[in-house]
C-alpha cells in the first residue's frame, strides 16, 4: 500500500537532512550554512568533478547506485535528494 | 590500418575492417566494475547488418539523416556504422543539451530517424515541444519491457533478417552534421563530408598510430569530433578495441586504466589537472625516503626523455606510477580547451607524453598536435600532415587570427550560407583564435577574436546561446559577453562570461532584481553561466533591424570600463 504524504515526508525530509550533514562534514562547511535549496556547486565551493566525490559518498552512504544522468542538470540539494529518496 | 587512400566513404573503410579484424576485440563496455559488453568486429557486424537491414526496410534511404543522442556505448557506434552502411548522414547531437534544445536540433538537422537513449527519451518525451516533432523513426535503447515509448520503437527489438544493401557514398557526400554551439539562436551545423573524416583520420593516424591490440579509453563524449575519430573511426580502421565506461566517477576511471592496460585515452584539461592533483597528494604522502628516490628518478627520466619520449625507459625509471595507469599508456591526448604547460610537463617528466592538439568542429577534429620532438608544453603543437596554417594580420608580435586550409575542413554550415562566406573565404578558415608560430614551427594560441569562451571542460559557450534564459527581464536591454571579447588579452584560460546590464530611467538594480538575475543565472548548467554582471549607462548601439552590435558595444565598454566594473555574484 502506498505510504500517504504525512508518512513520505520525513523519510524524505531525513534523507535531506542526511545529505546535508554528510556534504558538510566531507567539504568542511558549516552544516547551519547549507540550505536545502543551495545551489551545491556554490554553497561547497565545488566543481563537476568534485561533485562526482560526493556522489559517491551519498551512494557508499546510502548503499544505492546512481547513474551519472540522473545528475545532469541537478544543481540543489532538494532535487538530489528526490533522486536518492526515488531510489531508496 | 587500411589504406584510407583507397576508399571513398566511411561506411566502405568500416564495413572492410570488420571483416579484417573480426576475431579481434572492438568494444568493450563496463559499467562500474561491471564488464557489461565485449564484442569482437566480427560480433559487432552481427549485431549491426540486422539493424541497417530494418533501417532500409523502413525507407531510410541514402542521404538521409539520423541523428543518436547517447552517452559513450556499444550501440552508439553500432548504430552509427549501420547509419554509414545505409548511405545515410550522421547527426551526433550533444547528449547534455536540455530535451528543448535536442527537439530544436533535430527540427534543424531534418532528421528522420533519431537513436536515443531511454532516459534521454523521457526528457525529450515530457517537453512542451514534443508535440512537434518531425522525426519519423525513433529507436530508444535500453527501455524497460512494455513501456510506453509515444510510437518509438525499442532499439532491442529493431532488426530484420536478410543482408541489408550496402550503399557507397562519394568522398564529396556529406558524412555527418555536427552542431559546434547555436541551441540559443543561430545553429551553427558543420557539415563534415566522407574525405574531410578519411583525410584527418590519415593524418592523425600518421603520428599516433593505433593497431590491433591498441585499446582507446573513450571518456570524451563520442558526439565531440575528438571522440568521434580516436574513439571510433581511427581505432576501428586499425584494428583497435575501444574501452566505454558507463559511469565516469574518478575511481572507476582510473580502474579502467589498470584493469583494460588501456594505450591511449583522451581527455579534457580538467579531468588532467585532476589526475595531477591526486597524483601529487599520492607522492606527498610518500616516507621523505621514497619521496627522494622517486624525484631522483623523475629527474633522471626527465633528462634522458628531454629529446624525445621513451617510453619503455620511462617504464623501468617509475614502475609504480606507470602500473596506476595500467603499465601501457603511451600518451593522454588532450585538446579543446587551454591546458597548462605545467600539468603537460607533469605528466611527461613521468614518462607518460600529453598529445595536446588544436582544433575546432569546422576543421574535422584537429589541425595541430605535439608531434612529441621534441615534447613542448608551451604550444599547441604543429600542423597535421595536409594541413596549412596561416596567420592573418599578424601585428608586430606576429600574432594574429589562425587561418586554416585542408582536406579536413567542412563542406559548409547547414542552411546558413551567409555564415558559411564569413567563416571560409577562398577556401580558408577563418578559426576565430589569435595565434603566432614559434621559430621551430609550433602554433601558440594567445586568445580569441570571437565572442565565446571554452571552459576547462572543453565546452564552447557563445553568448548568444545563453541568452535567452534571460528573456523577459525587468530591465531596459541586456547582453552576455566574453569578458576576454571586451578586454581582449594575449592569453587563453580563466575564461568567464559576463551578463551587461542597461536599467530604465531611474531604476536601481536593488536586491529584488538581483535575486531574479542570479536565479535566472543558476537555471544554466554550471559551466554555462555569467560569473557576474555589470552595469552600463548607455543605450546598446543596434542595427537597422534592431540587432546590437556586439563589436561596437564591446569596444566601448572596454573602453570606459576595467574588468572590475565585473560585480560577481
Amino acid at each position: 500500500m502506498p505510504l500517504d504524504y504525512n508518512e513520505r515526508m520525513p523519510a524524505a525530509e531525513k534523507t535531506l537532512d542526511e545529505i546535508l550533514a554528510l556534504a558538510a562534514a566531507h567539504f568542511k562547511v558549516p552544516r547551519e550554512k547549507l540550505a536545502p535549496d543551495d545551489d551545491f556547486f556554490k554553497s561547497l565551493g565545488i566543481d563537476s568533478l568534485q561533485t562526482l566525490d560526493l556522489l559517491t559518498k551519498l551512494e557508499n552512504h546510502f548503499h544505492i547506485e546512481l547513474p551519472d544522468y540522473e545528475l545532469q542538470g541537478v544543481s540543489d540539494f532538494r532535487t538530489l535528494a528526490g533522486k536518492i529518496q526515488a531510489r531508496l | 590500418m587500411l589504406d584510407l587512400r583507397q576508399y571513398t566513404c566511411l561506411g566502405a573503410a568500416l564495413r572492410d575492417a570488420l571483416d579484417r579484424f573480426s576475431s579481434e576485440v572492438c568494444l568493450i563496455e563496463a559499467d562500474r566494475d561491471r564488464e557489461k559488453v565485449r564484442l569482437t568486429y566480427s560480433d559487432f557486424k552481427e549485431i549491426a547488418l540486422p539493424l541497417a537491414r530494418a533501417l532500409e526496410d523502413a525507407d531510410f534511404d541514402s542521404g538521409d539523416r539520423a541523428a543518436i543522442i547517447m552517452t559513450n556505448q556499444s550501440k552508439w557506434l553500432i548504430s552509427a556504422y549501420a547509419i554509414f552502411y545505409c548511405g545515410g548522414v550522421l547527426v551526433p547531437l550533444d547528449y547534455k543539451l536540455t530535451a528543448a534544445e535536442h527537439l530544436q536540433l533535430l527540427a534543424h538537422s531534418k532528421s528522420k530517424v533519431l537513436v536515443v537513449e531511454y532516459y534521454l527519451w523521457r526528457a525529450i518525451m515530457q517537453s512542451p515541444e514534443f508535440s512537434k516533432i518531425g522525426t519519423k523513426i525513433v529507436l530508444v535503447t535500453e527501455s524497460p519491457l512494455g513501456t510506453d515509448l509515444a510510437g518509438a520503437f525499442r532499439w532491442e527489438d529493431f532488426k530484420r533478417k536478410g543482408a541489408p544493401d550496402f550503399v557507397m557514398r562519394q568522398r564529396e557526400d556529406v558524412a555527418c552534421i555536427v552542431y559546434s554551439s547555436g541551441t540559443g539562436g543561430r545553429p551553427k551545423g558543420c557539415v563534415l563530408t566522407h574525405e574531410n573524416y578519411l583525410e584527418q583520420c590519415r593524418s592523425l593516424t600518421s603520428w599516433y598510430p593505433f593497431w590491433p591490440g591498441v585499446r582507446y579509453l573513450s571518456v570524451l563524449p563520442t558526439n565531440h569530433a575528438i571522440d568521434f575519430m580516436v574513439g571510433f573511426i581511427g581505432p576501428f580502421v586499425c584494428g583497435a578495441c575501444v574501452v566505454h565506461l558507463r559511469t565516469l566517477r574518478p575511481e572507476f576511471v582510473r580502474d579502467a586504466f589498470v584493469r583494460y592496460r588501456i594505450t591511449y585515452v583522451s581527455l579534457v584539461p580538467m579531468i588532467v589537472k585532476n589526475l595531477e592533483k591526486g597524483l601529487r597528494a599520492k607522492i606527498d604522502e610518500l616516507p621523505r625516503w621514497k619521496h627522494a628516490i622517486l624525484h631522483s628518478m623523475i629527474a633522471t627520466n626527465k633528462l634522458l626523455t628531454r629529446r624525445r619520449p621513451n617510453v619503455k625507459l620511462s617504464r623501468m625509471l617509475l614502475p609504480g606510477i606507470h602500473r596506476a595507469f595500467g603499465g601501457e599508456l603511451l600518451a593522454l591526448i588532450t585538446g579543446g580547451a587551454f591546458m597548462e604547460p605545467s600539468t603537460m610537463q607533469f605528466f611527461y617528466d613521468l614518462g607518460i607524453p600529453v598529445a595536446n592538439g588544436y582544433g575546432l568542429t569546422e576543421a574535422g577534429t584537429a589541425l595541430t598536435l605535439n608531434d612529441l620532438k621534441p615534447f613542448r608544453a608551451d604550444t599547441v603543437g604543429k600542423p597535421l600532415p595536409g594541413v596549412e596554417l596561416r596567420i592573418l594580420n599578424p601585428d608586430a608580435d606576429g600574432v594574429g587570427e589562425v587561418a586554416a586550409h585542408s582536406k579536413t575542413v567542412m563542406s559548409h554550415y547547414l542552411d546558413d550560407p551567409e555564415l558559411t562566406l564569413e567563416t571560409i573565404i577562398d577556401g580558408w578558415l577563418l578559426t576565430g583564435d589569435l595565434g603566432r608560430f614559434d621559430g621551430h614551427g609550433h602554433l601558440q594560441l594567445l586568445g580569441r577574436k570571437k565572442n565565446m569562451i571554452v571552459t576547462e571542460g572543453g565546452k564552447n559557450i557563445y553568448p548568444e546561446d545563453i541568452e535567452t534564459v534571460f528573456d523577459g527581464l525587468p530591465v531596459k536591454e541586456y547582453s552576455v559577453f566574453a569578458a576576454n571579447y571586451i578586454w581582449p588579452t594575449k592569453e587563453l584560460g580563466g575564461e568567464s562570461l559576463v551578463l551587461v546590464v542597461r536599467l530604465e530611467p531611474n531604476q536601481v538594480f536593488d536586491s529584488k532584481l538581483l535575486e531574479e538575475v542570479s536565479g535566472r543565472n543558476r537555471r544554466l548548467p554550471d559551466f554555462k553561466r555569467a560569473s557576474g554582471y555589470l552595469i552600463w549607462d548607455k543605450d546598446f548601439p543596434r542595427t537597422a533591424s534592431m540587432k546590437i552590435k556586439r563589436q561596437i558595444l564591446a569596444e566601448e565598454i572596454g573602453r570606459s570600463l576595467d574588468r572590475t566594473a565585473i560585480v560577481k555574484w
